[in-house]
């Protein structure tokens, strides 16, 4: 245990003072503060016709014309963060030199990886925390309205799921930094997964969908629902899409469903914004679904690393 | 005598190749060892076994009584490895790199940092103590790299080629270095090279490994011996007059393997020394014998024959 906190402190204290991590905690905060900025003006407008609750909370979630929201952007942005920080974490070891000289130290060989991928995650959980402050403060300020501990408890809730979502990322990055040679490589094999899960997904979820439930003029209601349904489900298999609909529901309490409502389920439904317990139930599924993503990831890394042959060269 | 290390029948294979066979060694307490072998011989991966950073594909190695590959972490915490080219964290200072070390063993703050200026001291770089690695040359390196295996206080280190890619001064400097350590705190040291004249004169004893055999073993005059007894002698004959006979004579005498001849002058080939009968013979064909000499083989024949045979 005391080994697994040396690689800890020392890869947290490399993080924090390499430039990568510089520059996107720069672009993160700009970012971050100018799109709420913009949406906290927006909201200013908005409050004086008609006050609705939970105004803290649609900082994170209102897109501001040509910007996107917090949430859209941390979904967007927040996998660049976790493989820059962890796409090199073991290969760059080799190309060093340095993996055999450690490893030749009396530590157990999980404790690196386990070491690297904590403080990866610890990494992140800091800068989003600093940006969720920050946004929080300029909200005070621009709105001067305080958040109630609901919409505190909401916070907290988006950013562990922020905080997994980025981990996926991470150990996705270490999975290949483990599985590639260079570094190059590992980069590039990371970035093609981001760009899939994010952009592609889509379109293969409908293509598959479509195959399957064909979306004709003659198509029945049923046939439509279980088209989307069917889209839907594929689509949870990116990471990008559970933690939408996590932030979706989190940060808007009046969500109860995604995706496709049926006119007969909304009737004699009252548009009251959901208790925290439901909103949580509500994204329970996905929630699970995130965690399980990330530990499965970052076990394959862990039994492909220990069993992977040390070699000098 | 205390076994430090000790191999039974250890080997490694890589895809069904085999990278080490069968190999057996041992290691004396506080005896430098060399071990060497041409580039490819397997000397890195039994390093890597003995470490327990590899698992033998069978066999075993026992170092200090623990096995290496179930009890890894009390192997390497009583020896120090310098690896084959040897990297840093370059932007962590010499001295931030040695506390990584030092933390990663256990060693508290307090005691090792001491320990850091003195070992840093000794291999030369107490003026770069604060300078971040990445600007160090390779030699400034490799003396690092001797740092961090000494600065945990082993009681046995393995070097693999702690002098390749490094002038003749730094060698000398390095050997003396390694010399020096070991017999002052007496460290058995493990020395891996591929650069028989660079390390043999400071090896207590050492280990010829080719294509994963160890070929022989033991100090560098009693192996020298035992190939100079298994070889054929070379002998030089420059005789007064060639006699039609005596080609055929000499080719008689029992031992005589192979004879050319050019002119006046023979090689001839025998599988011991033979130089009396010959000039007998010599002389009884009616000629006499000018020059008779043995050629003999020099240490980096005897290496580059076992190497051949391997």
């Amino acid at each position: 245990m005391s080994r697994l906190k040396v690689v800890f402190w020392k890869e947290f204290a490399d993080y924090f003072s390499s430039r990568r991590f510089l520059i996107l905690f720069i672009i993160i905060c700009i970012t971050g503060s100018s799109i709420t900025y913009i949406a906290s003006q927006i909201i200013g407008q908005d409050i004086t016709k008609a006050s609705v609750g939970f105004i803290f909370l649609k900082l994170f979630t209102s897109s501001a014309g040509a910007l996107p929201s917090f949430t859209f952007f941390i979904s967007f942005f927040g996998p660049l963060i976790g493989i820059i920080l962890g796409f090199d974490a073991i290969n760059s070891e080799h190309s060093r030199g340095t993996m055999s000289l450690v490893l030749s130290q009396p530590i157990f060989r999980d404790s690196l990886i386990n070491g690297k991928f904590l403080a990866g995650l610890a990494t992140v959980a800091i800068m989003l925390i600093s940006i969720i402050l920050v946004i929080s403060g300029l909200g005070l300020s621009t709105l001067g309205i305080v958040p109630n501990l609901a919409e505190i408890l909401r916070i907290g809730i988006f950013f562990v799921a922020s905080v997994i979502y980025i981990g996926f990322w991470l150990s996705l990055g270490i999975l290949f930094s483990i599985l590639f040679r260079r570094t190059a490589s590992s980069a590039l094999a990371s970035i093609a997964v981001w760009i899939f899960f994010t952009f592609f997904i889509y379109m293969v979820a409908s293509v598959i969908a479509d195959q399957l439930v064909p979306v004709t003029h003659t198509a029945t209601a049923e046939m439509i629902t279980k088209n989307e349904y069917l889209k839907k489900m594929i689509m949870r298999i990116s990471p990008a899409t559970l933690f939408e609909e996590i932030a979706v529901a989190v940060l808007n309490p009046s969500v109860r469903v995604f995706g496709f409502v049926l006119p007969a389920q909304v009737k004699g439904l009252i548009p009251n914004p959901l208790s925290l317990g439901q909103s949580i139930m509500v994204i329970w599924p996905q929630f699970v679904g995130l965690i399980a993503l990330m530990v499965i990831c970052f076990a394959i890394s862990y039994v492909i690393f220990m069993r992977q042959e040390i070699r000098a060269t | 005598m205390e076994w430090i290390v000790e191999t039974d029948k250890l080997s490694k294979a890589y895809n069904g190749i085999k990278a080490v066979d069968q190999l057996n060694f041992k290691i004396k307490e506080s005896e430098i060892f060399g071990f060497l072998g041409p580039n490819g011989a397997g000397k890195t991966t039994t390093i890597l076994m003995i470490l327990g950073l590899t698992e033998p594909t069978s066999g075993k190695v026992k170092v200090y009584g623990h096995d290496a590959t179930r009890e890894a972490l009390k192997v390497k915490r009583v020896t120090g490895y310098l690896p084959e080219n040897v990297g840093f964290y370059e932007d962590l200072t010499a001295k931030e790199n040695l506390r990584y070390i030092t933390r990663l063993n256990g060693i508290p703050d307090k005691k090792s940092l001491p320990k850091i200026d003195e070992i840093l001291e000794e291999v030369g770089l107490s003026e770069v103590t604060d300078t971040e690695v990445g600007k160090f040359s390779k030699g400034m390196k490799q003396r690092l790299g001797m740092g961090a295996v000494f600065v945990k206080n082993p009681k046995f280190a393995i070097l693999d080629e702690p002098t390749a890619g490094i002038d003749p001064e730094g060698v000398d400097q390095i050997l003396k270095f390694i010399v020096k350590i070991s017999r002052e705190q007496n460290i058995t040291i493990l020395l891996s090279s591929h650069l028989l004249y660079q390390v043999q004169k400071i090896c207590d004893r050492v280990g010829i490994i080719t294509k994963g055999h160890m070929i022989a073993q033991g100090s560098m005059d009693e192996i020298g011996k035992e190939i100079i007894k298994k070889e054929e002698t070379l002998l030089e004959i420059q005789v007064s007059k060639v006699t039609p006979n005596l080609i055929n004579s000499i080719k008689e005498i029992e031992g005589v393997k192979n004879i050319e001849k050019s002119d006046n002058h023979f090689l001839v080939k025998c599988d011991r020394d033979l130089r009396e009968k010959i000039s007998k013979t010599i002389v009884e064909n009616g000629s006499l014998p000018l020059q008779i000499k043995t050629q003999d083989y020099t240490l980096e024949e005897i290496y580059i024959k076992y190497f051949r045979e391997g």
